[in-house]
């Protein structure tokens, strides 16, 4: 094995010519929405399709004929994408694409609520909204450890492990101490033990980064696999039976409707993630810790010479990623079930896909992990609706998008430049 | 002085005894009358010496024992008995010693036994059932080894091969209980179903990283997920699924399209573990010998200077990617085709993806290093099933040890510094990459 640094292959120019990449995205767009208005329209029933604002199928509703609302909202999707296609200015653009995109999504629902079994021809959206942000909520915590680490230069394949080492901790913790917070910091320490682990190796012994993530995942997997099997499915009342957050309401706010049960009456891992995202886009963007992590991570070197200290800041980054981490995993086992082996199931690496798809900002993480929980949550409902869409596509979705936007299909995007390279002085 | 002895003169003697030695050697010369050259080290005392280097060898087997005492302090901590007799150390610390050792000496002793040979074992199937175990959950690792290392060595990082061995077995199972073929060319046609299924598989990162510079790591990740979604939506479909069931699991294989027993139908290891030798080969001749490998390792090491050579970096890369998506492809045929299943099952893959890759690494990115290290992983595999059954250990203790023994030979200055070693003769070749998004 050698020393590897293979730089990316000579790419064709996307923008060159007529096919910019804003008009393949258009085009996309105007397949789908040609879709929605043929497919979706003939195949919805015309029946009223429902769209209550409550938990249930009473209470205020937003009503519309199944076959209309698809053949509509397909529309919208469909001059969407015609608009762009026609040579939309660049800064409508992020706008009509999002506008068409809603357009398909709710096309799309309009036809599946509308054949759905009478009695449950509706959509509760608090259900769907409050779900959404529930099933986010590891994806939130995990892309924001990936964002730590990888703006300071040290990819995080190993949020996975992150995660699943802070859900055992604090479940482990939790029930050994009966406290809540015990839990929380175990959490945070039990994340921060493998990002230790990810620090050492890639920054002082310079094992390759990815390397060291995967491997890192399948230890923390054996571990817990391992403690789980040994003092947890013996006694589970001792040592599975962590307490749990109870929901916080705030006043007034929680009132709003549909948005107000999903933000404002949520736990304490809710509130923390959504502050988590605000504190670490301000410090990234606003302050000199974040001016440092963002040169550190495209320009050591550089950075070095203005007297920054690469590696230190970098241990700092990735510790503190695996404590965010680490939190991400209570949230599973602080709050909603006891410790199963392996419970993350992936979701550290749909973490790691809405950190890509959110273009390493913690902002966009966000986005991508609230339409990444928002593509999990309606596969749960369309199950329940008996729809004809497998679930299994839907949950595929997210790996699928990922894809498309590295393949540059949708946007550019762009790692931090020394991201995954070692930094040796000298 | 002319220093012949201890190597280049611009270096420090390294060690007290070298030193010693050389001042030896200065009394030696000072007498006029010695003139015999200075006497050469005995053989095996070179031999001992070497072995404490840092060599390939000294660190590998260094990195299981760190592993195997790592694994033993979780068995200690995690073993409430054990862990009580701790409590009073001070007064009795032999209770705590015999405890801890007869926890983990035994947990070790069933794994040997369960991986390599059982002394207490009667009649012949039962002392070559622990070889046979251990070669059954060897061949499929042996290709998604190859998988990984061979992607390695062309400059991508295959982490797919999970992916790629779902497709396999999709490709395979379905060849193997849909098509209605004469026993022998039904074999041959789902095993090369399986390396259809894989190298598409393989294909997808491998020209998305060709023609838009997309990251294979993060596309072959994304593809191992959608391709597991894929596995668990066709199990349960009309004319897959198996019609006597309601759980998810296919249809059988048909045993005209399994791949033989090796030792009678009592033992579970099959041809597959000879085929996967006969590939170690294959690949080992194409990544030394061809033309093709020779492109491949160029590019590997050094893609624009490749380029600048007149080698084709993309139509390589591609190439890269669909041969080392074939091999997991092949592996993963290894898991419907020759286990006792027979059958697709949402969990048919198991881990041997993932543990490709460990895999890889452990057997340096080289075809028969590869070999070895899924022999010895095959082999924790197989012994930590005894382990689980006869100690009461969790068999994911393999998986902890798998993924130590891989951190510490990733690391070989950790392992070096843990023991002291020497740096090796000859300058080893890194172990670590530097390779980003």
């Amino acid at each position: 094995m050698s020393t590897m640094a293979v730089d990316d292959v000579a790419v064709a120019p996307v923008n060159a010519g007529f096919w910019t990449r804003n008009r393949k995205a258009g085009l996309v767009l105007t397949a789908l929405g040609l879709l929605a208005v043929s497919l979706f329209t003939t195949l919805a029933a015309s029946e009223p399709a429902r769209f209550t604002l409550s938990e249930d199928a009473s209470g205020a509703a937003l009503k519309i004929n199944g076959t209309v609302g698809a053949a509509l909202f397909g529309a919208v999707a469909l001059a969407a994408g015609v608009a762009i296609l026609a040579g939309l200015p660049t800064r409508w653009f992020t706008l009509v694409l999002g506008a068409g995109l809603v357009g398909f999504v709710v096309s799309f629902l309009c036809w599946q609520v509308s054949t759905a079994p009478t009695g449950q021809n509706f959509m509760p959206l608090v259900n769907i909204v409050r779900g959404t942000f529930i099933l986010a909520l590891p994806l939130i915590f995990g892309a924001l450890a990936g964002v730590l680490c990888e703006r300071s230069g040290v990819v995080n394949v190993a949020i996975e492990g992150q995660l699943l080492m802070g859900a055992f901790s604090g479940a482990l913790f939790g029930s050994l101490s009966g406290n809540l917070w015990v839990g929380l910091v175990a959490a945070a320490i039990g994340g921060t033990f493998i990002s230790l682990l990810l620090a050492v190796f890639a920054i002082r012994y310079l094992v390759d980064q990815v390397v060291m993530g995967i491997v890192l995942n399948l230890l923390a997997v054996g571990i817990t696999g391992f403690l789980y099997e040994r003092l947890m499915q013996p006694d589970p009342a001792k040592y599975n039976s962590a307490p749990r957050f109870s929901d916080w309401e705030i006043p007034l706010l929680s009132e709003i409707p549909v948005l107000g049960p999903a933000l404002f009456a949520g736990n304490i891992f809710l509130y923390l993630g959504l502050l988590l995202v605000l504190v670490i886009h301000i410090g990234l963007f606003r302050t000199r810790w974040g001016l440092r992590t963002r040169s550190v991570g495209e320009h050591p070197t550089a950075a070095d010479t203005l007297g920054v200290r690469v590696l230190r800041l970098r241990y700092r980054n990735v510790l503190l990623a695996g404590a965010v981490a680490g939190i991400g995993g209570a949230s599973y086992t602080l709050a909603l079930f006891s410790f199963t082996k392996n419970m993350i199931g992936g979701k550290g690496f749909i973490a790691l896909a809405a950190l890509i798809f959110g273009r390493w900002s913690p902002t966009g993480a966000l986005l991508a992990a609230l339409f990444f929980g928002f593509a999990d949550q309606l596969a749960t409902y369309l199950s329940a609706i008996n729809s004809t869409i497998p679930s299994q596509f839907l949950a595929m979705l997210p790996y699928l998008a990922t894809i498309l936007a590295v393949a540059g299909l949708v946007g550019r995007v762009r790692a931090p430049a020394a991201d995954g390279k070692p930094y040796i002085k000298g | 002085m002319t220093n012949a002895e201890s190597g280049s003169p611009d270096k420090e003697p390294a060690t007290a005894d070298q030193a010693a030695r050389m001042a030896l050697d200065n009394t030696e010369r000072a007498e006029p009358t010695s003139q015999q050259p200075p006497e050469r080290p005995a053989l095996g005392r070179l031999f001992v010496e070497n072995l404490w280097a840092a060599n390939t060898f000294t660190v590998t087997l260094l990195s299981l024992l760190l592993a195997m005492v790592v694994g033993g302090i979780l068995m200690i901590v995690s073993d409430p008995d054990v862990l009580g007799t701790y409590s009073y150390f001070t007064a009795r610390p032999g209770d705590a010693l015999n405890a801890s050792w007869t926890l983990v000496s035994e947990a070790y002793a069933n794994l040997f036994k369960g991986a390599v040979l059982d002394p207490d074992a009667v009649g012949l199937t039962a002392a070559l059932s622990p070889i046979s175990e251990t070669l059954t959950y060897t061949a499929p690792l042996v290709f998604t080894g190859l998988s990984v290392a061979l992607a390695f060595r062309g400059g991508l990082f295959n982490i797919g091969a999970q992916g790629q061995a779902t497709m396999g077995v999709i490709a395979a199972g379905l060849a193997g209980f849909l098509l209605p073929l004469p026993a022998g060319l039904h074999l041959l046609v789902a095993v090369f179903a399986g390396a259809v299924g894989g190298a598409l598989w393989g294909f997808i990162p491998g020209i998305l990283k060709a023609r838009t510079g997309a990251h294979e790591v993060i596309n072959t990740i994304m593809l191992n997920y959608v391709a597991a979604y894929f596995l668990v939506w066709l199990i349960v479909q009309n004319g897959v699924q198996d019609p006597n069931r309601t759980d998810a699991i296919s249809r059988p294989v048909d045993a005209s399209a399994q791949l033989p027993r090796l030792f009678g139908d009592n033992l579970r290891a099959h041809t597959g573990i000879i085929l996967a030798v006969l590939v170690t080969w294959a690949v080992a001749w194409l990544l030394n010998r061809s033309t093709l490998g020779f492109e491949l390792r160029a590019v590997g090491s050094n893609p624009a200077a490749s380029r600048t050579a007149g080698i084709s970096v993309t139509r390589t890369y591609v190439l890269v990617m669909v041969f080392a998506g074939a091999l997991a492809g092949l592996g993963g045929s290894q898991m419907v085709l020759g286990t006792t299943a027979a059958a697709l099952t949402p969990l048919v893959v198991a881990q041997v993806g993932f543990d490709g890759i460990l895999v890889a690494l452990l057997g340096r990115v080289k075809p028969w290093g590869v070999l070895l290290a899924a022999l010895l992983f095959g082999a924790l595999q197989a012994g930590g099933n005894r382990m689980q059954s006869y100690s009461g250990v969790s068999l994911e203790l393999v998986t902890v040890l798998q993924a130590l023994i891989v951190i510490f030979i990733a690391a070989p200055a950790l392992v070096k510094a843990i023991f002291q070693l020497r740096a090796a003769r000859a300058a080893r070749p890194q172990t670590s990459l530097a390779k980003g998004w």
